[in-house]
């Protein structure tokens, strides 16, 4: 967050100086009226932002000297509502950066080394055709794998698709969001989608479990929420660090870290005892309801007292709250949620606490997304692959309904018994060193690979591992796939170049369509420019990318109205029994409990602090963490200490530290101390994506700790193969000052 | 006319988006800012509350820093907003030590710089960029002496604030509380 004190330093130190020189540049510069660019307003081009997931679609300016100046939302956009988040807004630092990745790139010494030449377009294209292919004859295509998290990554998924291999990941699944659709899947047969398909602008009662809306800048939930607000939402907030949700809610329940189930159950406790819930759709809609009701009997709100520190009056009082805004409540499935290795079974209570309070296809609860879909491109038909994922590890993970990523790398490491499954990796637009947990298990896997590709933008830690960096050009660059995530209404966005591509950098529909090309795949990527194919592909639906060009976005009404369930409708959901399954088929049939069970999980031994992590506004992951923008606003990490604690070590506020987990890892650098009240005596809580060892990030290098580095300890869920990443514990090792 | 700007602390989340969607508008530079975030908290765990809010230039209908600036760059236009003509600036400092809210920056360039609440739009009947993108809402522009203008409507229905009125420079920033 910007502090006003830092530049009230800089304006002490400033003025006599400035005094000298007063107003001369000024004058040089006649244009600059305002400070503002001087613009043609029709200048504009259509966008989604790249800055995160949800991808808003908006407007990028020029001046009227071809210069990228700023980027709006699109006001007929139901991700943005014509309003971009801080990061949305702050994209243009991504165009601007001047650490990007600048040409391709092939590695000179051994892996990790980070010596690396540059090379053409073609050499590098060839070389690493060369390698694939080899790579592909000897082990089978399905010995590559691609690791992705961006828009690029769709082309690299049809050419992996193309050379017979489907193993395409996404660390947002197991590292994420996994356990969440895997528990709304058992439940529901549907998930909570992204964006998320909660109707927060109609709900009468937001629970968040450690959610920090606000924090996570997920533009369409923090303005639905603000919408909430505006009209007196009730708003409980579960977590044990006051976040800024916690801040505008009625309750915060402060609860101890990692027994959010135990709380969760009590309230299905006293939903259930109190019949407190929706005695009509849990009748029509829901299975189960007698053996839940068995089965959390003995859950009393005392029981949970013990666990989780709430008072039995907190909990009975908020579980009537809920009961009161029913079937207008949402208890919020949150978004990552990858904490203590039985993450799909908390998912599982807030999944049934939903179907309890009848929220699950309501107003003001969960609504039906509609989306258009958009004609795939034509090609021939994929090859069949002979093994998937799902072969190497036979009755892993059962209920994952997407690729593991740490499965992918599991399977990377060649043991006593078997060779490696996977020999090549291609990694776009996800810096799999920040990513993924425990991060010399990622490093051995690396080791192992016969080809690293990495595709990205900035020259994150993972390009150092690379074999082969291919620069890929900024979202504001380039084309790419339409825009077609389901919403309430459907909807397209386009996303068209406003600049062109900088340095020697490429779109990755260009990039894939070469090693096409030179592996013999060619005919799978029939359009030479990606603008041919967009027409095609809108032209199919009506429109057409000059429309599109004007508009940004086109919304439809939805075919039928039924955004919520109508009343009395007959409702086939797609589980096991048709119906909404309190008590789980699915998860049974896979031999885990079919109703989810509080578990005690790990404490932290005397002197360490649970390290819980989250998100700032203003940053998306690791990927944001240089963007000259966006350092502007935070450019490190600091670590949440609490009053107590902090007067116990002796730390005040910007002491210096580093930290020591439970297994020896100490950080790479040091973090600075800030004392504050809003977060529990037995944990520590600092911003995830900082503390960035690759010094070609300039502005970010050694700046704050990477909470990666100090997850070594992992709690796979055994349901989905999640990466529980919450039981991991650390100690101060104060900086002695030379 | 006299322009006001009421911002939500209840709604408002901290996030900044008003600071770099202002830096990008009007070409501030990397390291400074017209406009800025403040959190208060308050209490002892678990009995905390906390007020964030954006802050910038007060618009203030007592403005010292035009009252203390030798040159006569400081000024008010037409609707109370307080502006700086950069070329008659000599980059003193006065307004900067005068101003209680520390809303003033100096320019790179050599001369003072502070929101402006966007008068380029303003006077084409745009929001400020502030306004215009914040996502949660929480920022409301408009004329206090038009009785429906969304500012005044709003001031109406809510209790608010304003920042050290005991410095009597009657600011034009109104915070809901």
């Amino acid at each position: 967050m910007q502090s006003r004190r830092d530049f009230i330093k800089i304006m002490a130190l400033g003025t006599g100086a400035l005094a000298l020189s007063g107003g001369l540049f000024a004058f040089m510069d006649p244009k600059r009226e305002d400070g503002r660019p001087v613009v043609a307003l029709d200048y504009k081009t259509a966008t989604y932002c790249e800055i995160c997931f949800w991808k808003c679609a908006g407007w990028a300016y020029k001046t009227e000297k071809g210069e990228l100046w700023k980027i709006v939302g699109n006001d007929d956009d139901q991700h943005s509502n014509g309003r971009f988040c801080p990061r949305g807004t702050g994209g243009v630092g991504m165009y601007n950066d001047p650490n990007r990745l600048k040409k391709p790139m092939i590695r000179v010494e051994e892996r990790g080394k980070q010596v690396f030449r540059e090379v053409s377009w073609a050499e590098a294209l060839d070389y690493t055709a060369k390698k694939l292919s080899g790579i592909s004859a000897k082990y089978g295509p399905e010995a590559i794998a691609l690791f992705t998290h961006g828009s690029g990554g769709k082309y690299f998924g049809d050419l992996l698709k193309a050379m017979g291999s489907t193993n395409i990941t996404q660390p947002s699944y197991a590292q994420c969001r996994g356990p969440r659709d895997a528990a709304f899947l058992a439940t529901f047969g549907e998930q909570p989608d992204s964006p998320e398909v909660t109707d927060l602008r109609d709900t009468k009662c937001l629970v968040l479990i450690g959610s920090h809306i606000g924090e996570n800048m997920h533009n369409g939930q923090v303005q639905e929420m603000s919408d909430a607000i505006d009209k007196k939402a009730t708003i409980i907030t579960v977590d044990p660090r006051f976040s800024t949700a916690a801040s505008k809610s009625k309750y915060w329940l402060p609860i101890k870290p990692s027994t959010d189930l135990a709380l969760l159950l009590a309230w299905i406790h006293e939903i259930i005892n109190n019949e407190y819930y929706d005695r009509k759709y849990v009748e029509t809609y829901t299975t189960g309801l007698e053996q839940l009701k068995e089965h959390v009997k003995n859950f009393t709100p005392e029981w949970a007292y013990g666990i989780t520190t709430i008072e039995p009056d907190v909990i009975r009082q908020t579980a009537k709250e809920m009961s009161n805004a029913k079937p207008a409540v949402i208890i919020h499935p949150g978004r990552h949620v990858t904490w203590y290795g039985d993450d799909t079974q908390r998912e599982r209570a807030i999944a049934i606490l939903n179907a309890l309070l009848g929220s699950w296809g309501r107003r003001g609860g969960f609504y039906r997304p509609s989306k258009k879909t958009v004609p795939s491109y034509p090609h021939p038909e994929y090859p069949e692959p002979k093994t998937t994922w799902k072969d190497w590890f036979p009755g892993q993970y059962p209920l994952a309904d997407n690729p593991v990523s740490n499965a992918f790398v599991d399977a990377s490491i060649p043991t006593k018994e078997r060779d490696a499954f996977l020999k090549a990796w291609i990694v776009n637009g996800t810096n799999l060193i920040f990513t993924i947990p425990d991060q010399a298990h990622t490093l051995e896997a690396i080791q192992a690979l016969e080809l690293l590709v990495v595709v990205d933008t900035m020259p994150m830690e993972i390009t150092g591992w690379a074999d082969v960096i291919l620069p890929e050009c900024t979202y504001l660059e380039r084309y790419d796939s339409l825009r077609d995530s389901p919403h309430r209404k459907p909807a397209i966005a386009l996303r068209m170049p406003a600049m062109e591509p900088a340095y020697e950098t490429k779109p990755a529909y260009w990039m894939a369509r070469e090693l096409a090309k030179r592996l013999n795949v060619g005919e799978y990527f029939h359009f030479e420019d990606q603008a041919d194919l967009l027409d095609w592909q809108l032209k199919k639906m009506g429109s057409s990318l000059e429309e599109l060009k004007k508009k940004g976005v086109i919304t439809w009404d939805r075919e039928e109205d039924d955004l919520f369930f109508a009343n009395g409708e007959k409702i086939e959901f797609p589980t096991n029994s048709g119906k909404i399954e309190l008590y789980s088929s699915a998860m049974e049939q896979a031999g885990f409990d079919p109703m989810p069970k509080y578990t005690a999980h790990e404490e932290p031994p005397s002197g360490f602090y649970r390290l819980i992590y989250g998100r700032a506004p203003m940053h998306t992951f690791s990927r944001t963490a240089n963007n000259p923008n966006l350092t502007d606003l935070m450019d490190e990490n600091v670590l949440w200490v609490n009053p107590k604690v902090a007067k116990e070590w002796g730390l005040k506020n910007n002491d210096p530290v580093f930290l020591k987990n439970q297994d020896g890892i100490q950080s790479d650098f040091a973090i600075k101390v800030r004392v504050t009240e809003r977060i529990r005596w037995d944990s520590v809580y600092m911003v995830h994506g900082f503390g960035h060892k690759q010094k070609q990030l300039e502005r970010c290098f050694g700046k704050g700790v990477s909470d990666t580095q100090l997850i070594t300890k992992v709690k796979i869920d055994p349901v989905m193969g999640g990466t529980g990443m919450r039981g991991n514990f650390v100690t101060f090792i104060p900086q002695v000052l030379a | 006319m006299r322009y006001a700007m009421a911002i939500d602390t209840k709604k408002c989340v901290g996030c900044s988006d008003c600071v770099v969607a202002c830096q990008t508008e009007n070409n501030v530079p990397i390291g400074y800012c017209r406009d800025w975030i403040v959190e208060e908290t308050n209490g002892t765990y678990p009995q905390l509350e906390m007020e964030l809010r954006s802050e910038r230039c007060n618009h203030c209908a007592n403005a010292p820093c035009v009252r203390c600036c030798p040159t006569g760059a400081s000024h008010i236009v037409e609707g109370g907003i307080v502006l700086v003509t950069q070329n008659d600036c000599i980059g003193c400092g006065a307004c900067i030590a005068s101003c209680p809210y520390d809303a003033r920056y100096p320019y790179p360039d050599g001369y003072v710089d502070k929101c402006t609440f966007c008068y380029h739009r303003v006077k084409k009947g745009e929001k400020p960029a502030c306004v215009e993108v914040c996502p949660t809402k929480c920022l409301y522009f408009g004329d206090l002496d038009d009785a429906n203008s969304e500012v005044s409507v709003i001031l109406k229905k809510r209790k608010y604030k304003t920042l050290i009125p005991e410095a009597g420079t009657d600011p034009q920033l109104y915070f809901l509380i």
